[in-house]
Parts: structure tokens; C-alpha cells; sequence
């Protein structure tokens, strides 16, 4: 008993000394979350998002956005699909195929369920010129891949004054290491 | 004759109504220039490639002035949603909310129920950090194999939007070279962590969205 009892304290201190030894200025071990914090209560959803500026581009703004950001990915295809298809139409009334060989319905089937697709193995980018949808880096120029497949035709080189943007690159330097994004201005 | 075409296309576009504001920021009545407002998000291999970054940006177009006081809503979770089936139905998910000067983070875990309606998932705790403050270093905490960091952030996001709106309103036929980043100077609210791929299922790929939700 007196020895369970050593034991017990022996390794309180253990993991105290583990636990602080951790410690410096920029990185801490995350305390176990307080039982005393209240986490209660239902959280019902207000916005989503998936891939950039799509559901922006393809949804009326107003009462139909909110509509949509408040429709589960699932349901999705079923309820919007058509709807893309008649703003890709009405951005774009020339469009036939686009660069992945989509035609209107195929590539608004795809957009109308927002989700962003990731490998789990391998390099991760909206487009990198081979790989394609496998997730979205910082870095990757989103708006030139998404306007290049809206305008520019099945070789891409239609309407070439609007198949980019002609910013290819944020206003600050990204960090390789967590957490990635540029301090503030 | 295309190019009148598809310009009459672009006039019926801005006549109707359709605006881009893109990435995603500011959209939408019921959420613009509040809390629950998603700008971005980003899924991407990290630094140590066991390792996948979800990053969720929120309260958009932040000037340096603005961003001092710019703060997280206790009242409002994000929640990034992972499909690893491939039926776009969330099989796990990573919760992140607000409570005094730390954001808490909890999973990946299996929702209680999927879609619209969420509670917070506290047996999934898996750690917690000092909300970073505007002009310090960046805080980031690391615990269960998972790196944490909430705090104003320079917006990632860079596109001509000022000149995308010329376009659709017909002032302007096409994109200027070079062109100007509107989001340049602009800052949000960033919520980022680094979970190890292994916690995210055997699938080859996810699909992941990000949603923020707002308490009752």
C-alpha cells in the first residue's frame, strides 16, 4: 500500500517534469481542455465553403446564396447542377468544352457539389499543370485555373483577355513551416 | 461575333444581379462582415508530409487598422467536415471554438449527427491555443500529434476582383497586365491545424468543406 502509494507520487512527478519541459515561448504542450468550460448547446450552420469562388460565381447573390451555403454537399449536385449550368452558359455563351474536355453539364456537375477533393498521398494543389484537384496550396493561382476553364475554350486560348487575372502571386511570402501564412499587415 | 456574344452574355450576368465577390468572401445576407463568414479554405500535404493542413479563413478584407480589434465569436464553431467514403456525407469531423483568449480544438471525430446541426464534441478534446494577438508572433501549440494556431493572418487570397467586377459590368472587355490584387494589404481571421494523415482514415482521398455554425 505504502509502496502503490510511492509509486503514485513518483510518477505525478514524472509527468510534471514532462509536462513542462515542453514549455518555451512559442510552442506549448495544449492543456487537456478544463471540465469547467462550457461547450453546451446545438451549433446550426450559417456558411460553408469548398473550392474558391465557386459557389460565389455560380449563385445569385442574395436569398439563393444563403440557400446554398446552408444546402449539405450531398444534396448538392441534385439541386444545383442545372442552375451553374445556365450562369456557366450566361458567363459564358460560346462555351463548347473546356481544358479537361468538360462540356457544360460535366464540368457544372462537378462544380454544383462543393467539396475539395484531397490526396492523401503526394503533392496537394488546385492545379499545378499535372495534378489536378488533389487539394489547394496557398500558393496555387485558384482564379487563373478557374477562369482558364470557364473562358478558354477546349485548348485554352480562347478569350484571352480573360483567362487571367494577370496576378499570379499573394503580397507576401508564405512560411514553410506551420503556420504557413504570412503574418498580418 | 463571339466576342459580341458572349459579351451580351456578360451584360445579362451583371444585370442580373450576379456579383462576384470572390474567393468566397463576403457573400451571402445572412453572414456578411460577421463571425461566421468564410473567406478561404486550404487542405494541404504540411511541412512533414505524415501530416494534413486545414486552414479556414474568416472576416475578410481586414485592414491593418481593423485588425486589432477583429476578434473570434464564442457563439460561432468551425467545423471542417472529412468525407472519407466518397459520398460527401462528413465521416469525421475537426471542431474549433472560442472560449476566453483560447481557441479549443476537438477531433477528427465522428459527428453526433451529420449535416446542418452540430454539438461540440468534447470527448474528443485533442487540444487547445492562445489566440495569437495582432502584431505579436504567432502562437502555436502542438498536442495528440496536432499543431494549433488561431489569429490574424495576411489574406492568401490574391485576384483582380475590382477588375473581374469592371468586366461583368461591362466597363472593361478584359484583364489588365499586370493586374492588381485587390486583397493586397488585407488581412483575416485564421484557423489552422496540422493533423497527422493517419487520424484521417485509410482512404486514398478525402473530400473536405468547411462550414462555421452558430449557436443557439
Amino acid at each position: 500500500m505504502k509502496t502503490n502509494k510511492f509509486k503514485i507520487i513518483a510518477l505525478s512527478i514524472v509527468g510534471i517534469a514532462m509536462f513542462t519541459s515542453c514549455n518555451n515561448d512559442d510552442e506549448s504542450v495544449a492543456p487537456v481542455t478544463p471540465a469547467t468550460t462550457d461547450f453546451s448547446g446545438t451549433y446550426v450552420q450559417k456558411d460553408q465553403m469548398a473550392r474558391p469562388a465557386i459557389n460565389t460565381v455560380f449563385i445569385a447573390s442574395g436569398a439563393p446564396k444563403d440557400a446554398f451555403n446552408t444546402t449539405i454537399p450531398s444534396t448538392m449536385g441534385a439541386s444545383y447542377q442545372s442552375v451553374f449550368e445556365s450562369r456557366l452558359l450566361a458567363l459564358n455563351s460560346g462555351y463548347t468544352t473546356n481544358a479537361l474536355g468538360q462540356t457544360a453539364a460535366q464540368f457544372t456537375g462537378l462544380l454544383a457539389t462543393d467539396v475539395l477533393g484531397v490526396k492523401k498521398t503526394g503533392t496537394t494543389t488546385f492545379f499545378d499543370g499535372t495534378n489536378v484537384l488533389t487539394g489547394r496550396a496557398l500558393a496555387d493561382d485558384v482564379i487563373d485555373v478557374e477562369l482558364l476553364l470557364i473562358f478558354g475554350g477546349p485548348t485554352g486560348t480562347s478569350n484571352a483577355g480573360l483567362t487571367s487575372d494577370n496576378v499570379g502571386a499573394n503580397d507576401k511570402t508564405f512560411s514553410a513551416s506551420f503556420p504557413y501564412l504570412a503574418s498580418a499587415w | 461575333m463571339k466576342k459580341t456574344k458572349m459579351l451580351l452574355g456578360l451584360s445579362f450576368v451583371a444585370i442580373s444581379g450576379l456579383l462576384l465577390i470572390a474567393a468566397d468572401h463576403a457573400d451571402a445576407p445572412a453572414i456578411t462582415g460577421n463571425a461566421n463568414d468564410i473567406t478561404d479554405v486550404y487542405a494541404f500535404q504540411g511541412q512533414d508530409t505524415n501530416n494534413m493542413v486545414f486552414v479556414v479563413n474568416t472576416q475578410g478584407l481586414l485592414s491593418p487598422g481593423a485588425s486589432a480589434t477583429a476578434v473570434f465569436n464564442e457563439n460561432v464553431m468551425t467545423e471542417i467536415n472529412i468525407d472519407n467514403t466518397g459520398d460527401n456525407v462528413e465521416d469525421l469531423v475537426i471542431q474549433a471554438i472560442k472560449r476566453g483568449g483560447k481557441m479549443y480544438f476537438f477531433g477528427p471525430i465522428a459527428p453526433g449527427t451529420t449535416g446542418t446541426s452540430s454539438t461540440v464534441k468534447t470527448a474528443g478534446a485533442s487540444g487547445s491555443v492562445d489566440i495569437s494577438s495582432y502584431g505579436g508572433a504567432a502562437i502555436t501549440s502542438t498536442s495528440n500529434g496536432m499543431k494549433f494556431f488561431a489569429g490574424p493572418r495576411d489574406d492568401p487570397f490574391f485576384f483582380d476582383l475590382n477588375q473581374f467586377k469592371a468586366i461583368l459590368a461591362g466597363t472593361a472587355t478584359g484583364f489588365n497586365n499586370p493586374g492588381t490584387d485587390s486583397f493586397a494589404g488585407t488581412n483575416v481571421l485564421a484557423t489552422i491545424v496540422e493533423v497527422p494523415k493517419s487520424l484521417l482514415g485509410t482512404s486514398a482521398t478525402i473530400n473536405v468543406w468547411a462550414e462555421t455554425k452558430q449557436k443557439q
